[in-house]
């Protein structure tokens, strides 16, 4: 394995970087003061292809390789949460799921427009009653001729007011055993009859961005926007899983960046005792606590990035990532506020957005206890992973930048 | 038409620039980046040619470092790069860089409008685009903050020029050499596609008997660097409401003698 990046990964890498430092970080407090998007974010993100980077030139993405999405996720991240929530949503569980499972036909009607950010994409699993136990859902979609009838409530949805696609899971049969073999997913879009959105205010952390509930009420969903086939809606979900998890840990491990920059920095000019803190040990051992976590979270990250690139399944390796990258980002944010003192607990900085921030991720996309069960039962054996029937694409170059072959007389 | 812009590749202005013991400038590991001025230099050469429906050439004169600014002017959206190198060509003299400069330009041929950055933020220099200017006979308009009106068929330029003063408007003959300040526009980013493209591209290198250019006697010298004298800096915050914060500075400016 490789740990270089090439120059078409630092480059991307650098420009996103760059767009974060104008665009977003001097404005990014007042935003999650206000508990408002910023509303030329997603435009802008849109506009500079960052919403379809790692999806094929063919289908309105910019055709980069994983290790580059995890890249821009880490400096999404790095400016705010809420950017890379973004990336969770609308790339890693959405767009990716369709580049796995959809026909050709859903690849060009939702995943072009979804890559070339004409339209923005979200992802509904959980429900105010079910989370973890993602099987104990109760929406349902009721086959009724070539349509299905939906009905059901997601909660805690990125992107609820804001989205034009939804991704959703729903049961198709509520009475099967076991339950997630009555489970199967559906493009619905928002301008379907019967769906309604909500933003949830007064929350702990992403106030810079829309967390929402999505309700459906009789909304009759066409069959050709089913993805993968009936019954394959658990599997689904989880695949998602696979592709969300990724750009979380890959966002964690920016938001761990984040805070030992910000503690270096301030370490530097904040003196006591007739020295910079940078001076006293116990203020030492933080830095170093916090560059072992990054480096771990991102080598972590770029062994998920090499796999994914080669197509190589990854579920316990992501699942790793995202339990370690996540838990430790919440540590460095507590202490790089402990290192800012009096000024950490005030949001003249923004280490409190960052410890705000973090802690949303060790609850999402599987909370942490759900990561540990998960390590542990591949350890016994308990868990194994069964190949798919349609496996996440690996990372063709030629396949995923070239332009399609035009169609004879059109 | 035809638009010519060149640049170079310098160090991070964040990075610590410095002397070593054996009189090279050096600064770390610190990455290299454009010139911060050429990005508004580059993002003009692409809005002139697009709008005069012709191309935008980018040109770098050094080493392979300077390899990095051309492929980030590609991924910005040039349409072509090209790099000056060669063993006698010392692109710090400004002079050997203008003939050097010239010589490519009139290779190129079809050129209407030359432009650059303000200065070189590492050297600190503009000499050498005036003197790029003399050596093709053409129009030199510096401090370029904003190209009012360009007619490439008739081949005439009229722009604002900025002063410590003010602002000046001026026409000109095209062709013209000119050198543009931050005011002029707002850089793009690199495209994703463009920094792909980038990656691939192989970037061609013409020496001194490509250009056919001979290099005239050098006219300075360069004997040595030296660090500045560190300066001991004390800073003072002054406390309490605008007035008296005013108040209190007036004092001390007084008790220094500065007023
Ligand atoms: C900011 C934010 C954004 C979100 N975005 C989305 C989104 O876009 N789409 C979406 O579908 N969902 C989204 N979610 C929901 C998220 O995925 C769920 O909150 C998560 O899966 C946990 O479910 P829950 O909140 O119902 O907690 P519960 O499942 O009720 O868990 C409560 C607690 O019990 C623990 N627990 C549960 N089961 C076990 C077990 N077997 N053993 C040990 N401990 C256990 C959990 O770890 C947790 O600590 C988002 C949540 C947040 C906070």
């Amino acid at each position: 394995m490789d740990f270089s990046l090439n120059t078409e990964q630092l480059e991307a890498q650098k420009m996103v970087r760059e767009f974060c430092a104008k665009e977003v970080i001097p404005t990014i407090g007042e935003w999650d003061r206000k508990q408002e998007m910023n509303p030329a974010i997603l435009p802008r993100m849109a506009e500079l292809g960052i919403l379809g980077i790692s999806i094929p030139v063919r289908y309105g993405g910019q055709g980069f390789d994983y290790i580059t999405l995890g890249l821009v996720c880490e400096e999404l991240e790095r400016a705010d949460t809420t950017l890379r929530v973004v990336m969770s949503v609308h790339h890693g569980l959405n767009s990716q799921a369709i580049l796995q499972w959809g026909t050709e036909e859903q690849k060009q009607r939702f995943l072009a427009p979804q890559a070339r950010g004409e339209k923005y994409a979200a992802f509904c699993l959980t429900e105010p009653g079910a989370g973890s136990d993602v099987a104990s859902m109760s929406a349902t979609a009721i086959r009724k001729g070539d349509k299905y009838i939906l009905n059901g409530e997601k909660m805690w949805i990125s992107l609820a007011t804001k989205a034009h696609h939804f991704l959703v899971v729903a049961k198709h049969d509520p009475n099967a055993t076991p339950a997630h073999k009555g489970m199967s997913a559906f493009i619905v879009t928002s301008d379907m009859p019967g769906v309604t959105t909500g933003d949830i205010h007064g929350k702990l952390g992403v106030r810079a961005g829309s967390t929402g509930w999505v309700k459906f009420e009789n909304v009759e969903v066409p069959i050709e926007n089913r993805l993968g086939e009936e019954g394959e809606g658990f599997k689904i979900a989880m695949s998602c899983l696979d592709n969300g998890r990724y750009t979380v840990a890959s966002g964690a491990t920016g938001l761990i960046r984040a805070c030992l920059e910000d503690s270096v920095k301030y370490a530097q000019e904040r003196e006591t005792f007739g020295k910079p803190i940078a001076h006293h040990q116990l203020i030492k051992q933080k830095i170093a606590y916090m560059r072992q976590w990054y480096d771990t979270a991102y080598l972590l990250c770029m062994r998920v990035g090499y796999l994914k690139n080669a197509g190589i399944r990854n579920t316990r390796e992501t699942s790793l990532a995202k339990w370690y990258a996540t838990d430790h980002s919440v540590k460095a944010a507590l202490e790089a506020v402990q290192v800012f003192g009096a000024y950490g607990f005030s949001d003249e900085y923004p280490v409190e957005r960052y410890l705000r921030n973090s802690k949303g991720a060790v609850i999402y996309e599987g909370t942490s206890e759900i990561h540990q069960l998960m390590q542990a039962d591949y350890e016994f054996g308990f868990r194994e992973d069964k190949p798919l029937r349609c496996e996440a694409p690996a990372y063709d170059p030629e396949f995923w930048q070239s332009e399609p072959e035009a169609i004879a007389g059109g | 038409m035809h638009v010519v812009v060149f640049t170079r590749s310098t160090p991070d202005t964040a990075a610590k620039v410095e002397v070593d013991g054996s009189g090279a400038v050096i600064w770390g590991n610190a990455a290299t980046v454009v010139n911060p001025w050429d990005e508004y230099a580059l993002e003009e050469a692409i809005v002139q040619a697009k709008n005069g429906g012709g191309k935008a050439t980018v040109i770098a004169l050094g080493g392979e470092m300077h390899n990095d600014a051309l492929k980030h002017s590609l991924a910005m959206g040039l349409d072509e790069a090209i790099r000056i190198d060669d063993p006698e060509l010392d692109p710090t003299d400004s002079l050997a860089y203008a003939t050097a400069a010239a010589a490519a330009v009139n290779k190129i041929g079809d050129v209407d409008l030359v432009i650059f950055g303000k200065e070189s933020v590492d050297v600190g220099t503009d000499q050498h685009t005036y003197m790029l200017a003399r050596k093709l006979g053409w129009t030199m308009l510096s401090y370029v903050s904003k190209i009012l009106e360009v007619d490439y068929a008739a081949k005439t330029i009229k722009v604002e020029k900025m002063y410590e003063q003010g602002k000046q408007v001026v026409t000109s003959k095209l062709p013209a050499v000119i050198s543009v300040m931050k005011e002029i526009n707002e850089p793009r980013y690199p495209s994703f596609i463009g920094i792909r493209k980038a990656g691939k591209a192989t970037i061609p290198v013409w020496s001194l008997a490509d250009l056919g250019a001979s290099l005239p006697d050098k006219k300075v010298d360069v004997l040595a660097f030296n660090n500045p004298p560190t300066k001991d800096v004390v800073v003072e915050m002054i406390e309490g409401e605008p007035e008296e914060q005013a108040a209190k500075l007036v004092d001390k400016l007084l008790e220094e003698k500065v007023l």
